[in-house]
């Protein structure tokens, strides 16, 4: 009887990690979609093809040698059999091993895909895959050893000693994410006739605001197995009480930012800027990514509308200093991250204010750096950027030979 | 025969379609276009950054027609596309040469 029990649990808590990672996934869809809407017709089928690639590559990577760096045990995942144990693994495991892969592997795949909105329109398609190759590979997982991995940050000091709490990865996967993007936004500069010479801001309308807020939705509804599934079981009274808290908060704290986000915008510009709603909504859902499961249900949309608040001034900030980002990812998941960060400690008393800085300084600092040299050389080797006359006419035409919307332009 | 070329807004097409099959009219050319005049554009907003729209949409009607039904095109367009507000638009009359039904090789007026 206590074995059939063991067994049930076992399924359980593997039925629910796997299905939670379809969900995050999912956001990959996600993603693909706001990107799609935000960027120009002419540049659509080159960021589609951007998110399709990134994800079958941090897959990949990940499956080769990113996991192994991160947690542990042989390279290519050798010491995961067909039956789903480990060789020589805990014998008291509660879930399928490849379960907690898949689960840990469509995480790398969302760090990987925050990157892809900020260098949209002039980075060159296969330079972005050969950075996300080094970044799923490398970067992200020797970060993650020293966050979810318990590993001491190059021999010095280990994270968790000191304090350091992300549930889901507002700092681990969010924060990283838009540091890959600055570093990757520095190095390749903003868009041609985006700022002015005398300071001007410039708009670059994005094409399809119905795939945008449809891409935010598909964010929003996948974020419930983000956070939900970092409760890691939900085989028991604890664990499932804490996944329905997490479930609740996650929702609230996106709509807070939502309605937060759309107020500042009217407030700023006098209209209620739908960009900026979506955006609001998830920078919600990254302020309450590193502790969904300890804030109360008002709390949780307090926290959330103080990202969407954060986020309006942060977009317009980053265009008054000129880093050109078009979908303001490095806005959502970095500053917004940090806050994330931050506000763990109010509600979580295993968390530190010391502990949550050391930890963002360490994951910005070594996320930022590995991949300002990695895109640095990328750089020097392939070259990062489309040329002028390329960008002019669209990266979809250099870059993959088609057209998003064929019957819409002239040639037919 | 004459080309009555009228630049109208978008919204007043199906009025003025219905407005020349009733006075006899067999065939027009639509295209989208955009265009102002002495209508100015207006300031669009897009993540707190203004920018200014000159071109307004319209449409563009092209229709062949005999000599004889010029005025009368002229003021069926004219009375179903009126708004009254700024930016009705306009209607230009040029002399066309040369017409040819495609399909049976006829020419001239028996081609309108």
């Amino acid at each position: 009887m206590e074995n059939d029990i063991f067994q049930l649990q076992y399924a359980l808590d593997t039925f629910y990690f796997l299905v939670c990672g379809a969900l995050v996934m999912w956001m990959a869809a996600g993603f693909a979609m706001l990107e799609a809407g935000l960027v120009r017709s002419k540049n659509t089928v080159e960021i589609l093809t951007k998110n399709v690639a990134l994800f079958a590559v941090a897959s990949i990577m990940y499956m080769v040698v990113g996991y192994s760096i991160m947690y542990g045990g042989d390279i290519f995942l050798n010491a995961i059999t067909g039956s789903g144990v480990v060789e020589g693994g805990e014998e008291n495991s509660t879930y399928a091993p490849s379960a907690d892969f898949f689960f840990q592997v469509v995480f790398v795949a969302t760090a990987m895909s925050i990157v892809s909105g900020a260098v949209a329109e002039r980075m060159k398609l296969f330079a972005f895959l050969a950075f996300s190759v080094v970044m799923t590979g490398f970067i992200y997982p020797l970060e993650g050893s020293w966050t979810w991995g318990g590993n001491p940050v190059f021999g010095l000091y280990t994270l968790g000693d000191l304090g350091f709490l992300d549930f889901a990865g507002s700092g681990i996967v969010h924060m990283a994410g838009a540091a890959a993007a600055l570093a990757g936004v520095i190095l390749v500069g903003a868009r041609k006739g985006k700022y002015g010479p005398n300071g001007e801001v410039n708009a670059i309308p994005g094409a399809n605001l119905p795939l945008a807020t449809l891409g935010t939705f598909i964010l929003w509804l996948g974020w419930f197995g983000f956070n939900g599934g970092s409760v890691l079981a939900t085989a028991s009274v604890d664990s499932a009480n804490a996944v329905a808290v997490v479930f609740m908060n996650t929702n609230l704290a996106a709509a807070g930012g939502c309605i937060a986000a759309l107020l500042v915008a009217k407030a700023l510009f006098g209209k209620a800027d739908l960009t900026m709603a979506l955006n609001g909504c998830l920078a919600g859902l990254v302020a309450i990514t590193a502790g969904p499961d300890t804030p109360s249900a008002l709390q949780a949309t307090i926290f959330g509308a103080l990202g969407g608040l954060l986020v309006v001034f942060s977009i317009t900030t980053l265009d008054k200093l000129r880093i050109d980002d078009p979908v303001g990812a490095i806005s959502v998941h970095g500053v917004v991250g940090l806050l994330g960060l931050l506000l763990v400690p109010v509600t979580n008393g295993d968390a530190s204010f010391s502990g949550q800085i050391i930890g963002a300084l360490t994951i910005f600092g070594w996320v930022f750096i590995a991949s300002l040299v990695t895109f640095y050389v990328i750089k020097m080797v392939l070259g990062l950027r489309v040329t002028e006359e390329e960008e002019y006419e669209g990266s979809d035409l250099s870059e993959c030979g088609m057209e998003a919307y064929p019957e819409f332009s002239a040639t037919r | 025969m004459k080309l009555v070329t009228a630049v109208i807004k978008p919204f007043k097409l199906d009025d003025v379609r219905e407005a020349l099959s009733t006075m006899g009219v067999q065939g027009i050319t639509v295209s989208e276009v955009k265009g102002f005049g002495r209508q100015k554009g207006h300031t669009e907003l897009y993540r707190g950054a203004e920018y200014v729209v000159d071109f307004l949409p319209k449409v563009k009607i092209e229709i062949a027609i005999a000599d004889g039904m010029v005025d009368q095109t002229i003021e069926a367009i004219s009375k179903a596309a009126q708004t009254g507000k700024i930016g009705d638009g306009k209607i230009f009359v040029s002399s066309l040469e040369h017409v040819t039904r495609i399909r049976t090789g006829e020419t001239g007026e028996e081609a309108l």
